[in-house]
């Protein structure tokens, strides 16, 4: 143990009160509002970091599990996700933590002398840096976590598929068709397919932004899928400036159904499966 | 070696595929089937692959030379019961097996076939 974090020990071992008064002081000071629980929080942080620190000194990357390094990293984690959830930013959290360096420096400096101050100094600055950095990595990792979790969620929502009648199904796309959100339609569309035996399936792409090459294949893939299962496929919802562009860029869509509207394609779906449907006279 | 059963029914001939085909069953069975329809006479043919789970080039390959072979001996054939998976392979091997009749099952299929009979009376 060098002799700086021994300065720091002693300080923690011997003053703890005091620290956390002038701590919780520095930290209201700090614009944060003073909750209940910061008093308990200062207490275990002190108490995780007296005992990492009693354990040796910081190591170097991350801790092993089992090192009460990394027992102090697992307190700052909890104490930023209940922040967290609590509405407070992950600079609030952070402030609170440095405010820590405030009350080291006040004991450090009526307990050292002026060639050990120095140093002392430095370490403390050091270790709180780090603590405070390690609580806004953490709540940033939650929220990437979040962001995550609500992407693959988009995917799974944004692709419903939906019966329209007996034996027609229908995929209304929304949003840019990439290959993933192609295979996702594909695979749900074809279970359905063969689920319900539908014979004809309409994927009306009105929400389908743009039409380029990329997209286009991605739909000639999926009638193709769908024939093969041995099932019929309209494409609908094709507007004007797309149906443009589709022959612009030379893009052959010879023998797939198209039509403008869904309501066309229904009407077409009903009249290959030999429907027919009339307004009964008033 | 396992060889796929053929059965008759009236002017169709029915193949079931129950297992992963090996490169060796499926050409046995595009033997025999070209053998079978050149002696009965048949004008259709379905091949039932509701049971094949895996599928590579040669076998879907395989699927379209059959048809090609039964076109010349005047019989029409007709896919039905892919699973979705297989339908998702043959499609990302650029395999769109055109010129293949495709059907969601066995009933539809016989139906496909009814009325492909009745467009085209004399087989082509």
């Amino acid at each position: 143990m060098t002799q700086q974090y021994e300065a720091l020990l002693a300080i923690l071992d011997s003053k703890e009160d005091p620290l956390i008064q002038e701590w919780l002081a520095e930290a209201a000071q700090g614009g944060t509002a003073p909750a209940a629980s910061f008093s308990s929080d200062a207490r275990e942080l002190l108490q995780a970091l007296r005992t990492a620190l009693h354990s040796g000194p910081p190591p170097r990357g991350t801790p092993h599990p089992g090192n009460a390094w990394h027992t102090l990293n697992g307190v700052l984690e909890s104490l930023s996700r209940s922040r967290a959830a609590r509405g407070e930013t992950a600079g609030d959290t952070s402030v609170f933590v440095l405010a820590l360096k405030k009350a080291l420096f006040t004991q450090l400096q009526a307990t050292s002398d002026a060639a050990a101050l120095a140093p002392a100094l430095w370490s403390a600055t050091e270790l709180v840096d780090r603590l405070a950095q390690h609580t806004v990595t953490t709540f940033q990792l939650a929220r990437e976590d979040i962001i995550r979790r609500q992407q693959e969620e988009l995917l799974e929502l944004s692709t419903p598929v939906v019966k329209l009648w007996d034996g027609v199904l229908a995929v209304p796309m929304i949003g840019t068709l990439d290959s993933n959100r192609t295979q996702v339609v594909m695979e749900t569309l074809l279970q359905r397919i063969v689920d319900t035996e539908s014979e004809i399936a309409i994927i009306d792409i009105t929400g389908v932004p743009t039409v380029d090459t990329l997209v286009a294949q991605h739909l000639l893939k999926t009638v193709a899928a769908i024939r093969l299962m041995g099932a019929d496929c309209i494409v609908s919802g094709i507007r004007p400036q797309i149906a443009q562009t589709i022959v612009h860029l030379g893009i052959d869509l010879q023998g797939i159904h198209t039509r403008a509207t869904l309501a066309d394609a229904l009407a077409l779906a009903l009249q290959k499966t030999g429907w027919r449907i009339g307004r009964v006279p008033a | 070696m396992e060889r796929i059963p053929i059965l008759r029914m009236g002017d169709t001939l029915l193949v079931t595929i129950q297992l992963d085909m090996q490169d060796r069953t499926a050409l046995a069975l595009q033997e025999d089937l070209a053998a079978r329809i050149a002696d009965t006479g048949a004008t259709g043919v379905m091949i039932d692959i509701s049971g094949l789970e895996i599928v590579d080039s040669f076998v879907g390959r395989m699927l379209s030379s059959i048809s090609g072979i039964a076109r010349i001996l005047s019989a029409h054939t007709v896919v039905v019961g892919m699973q979705p998976a297989v339908a998702i392979t043959l499609v990302e091997l650029g395999l769109s097996l055109d010129g293949v009749r495709t059907a969601l099952n066995v009933e539809r299929g016989m139906d496909l076939l009814r009325r492909i009979r009745e467009e085209a009376p004399l087989g082509l």
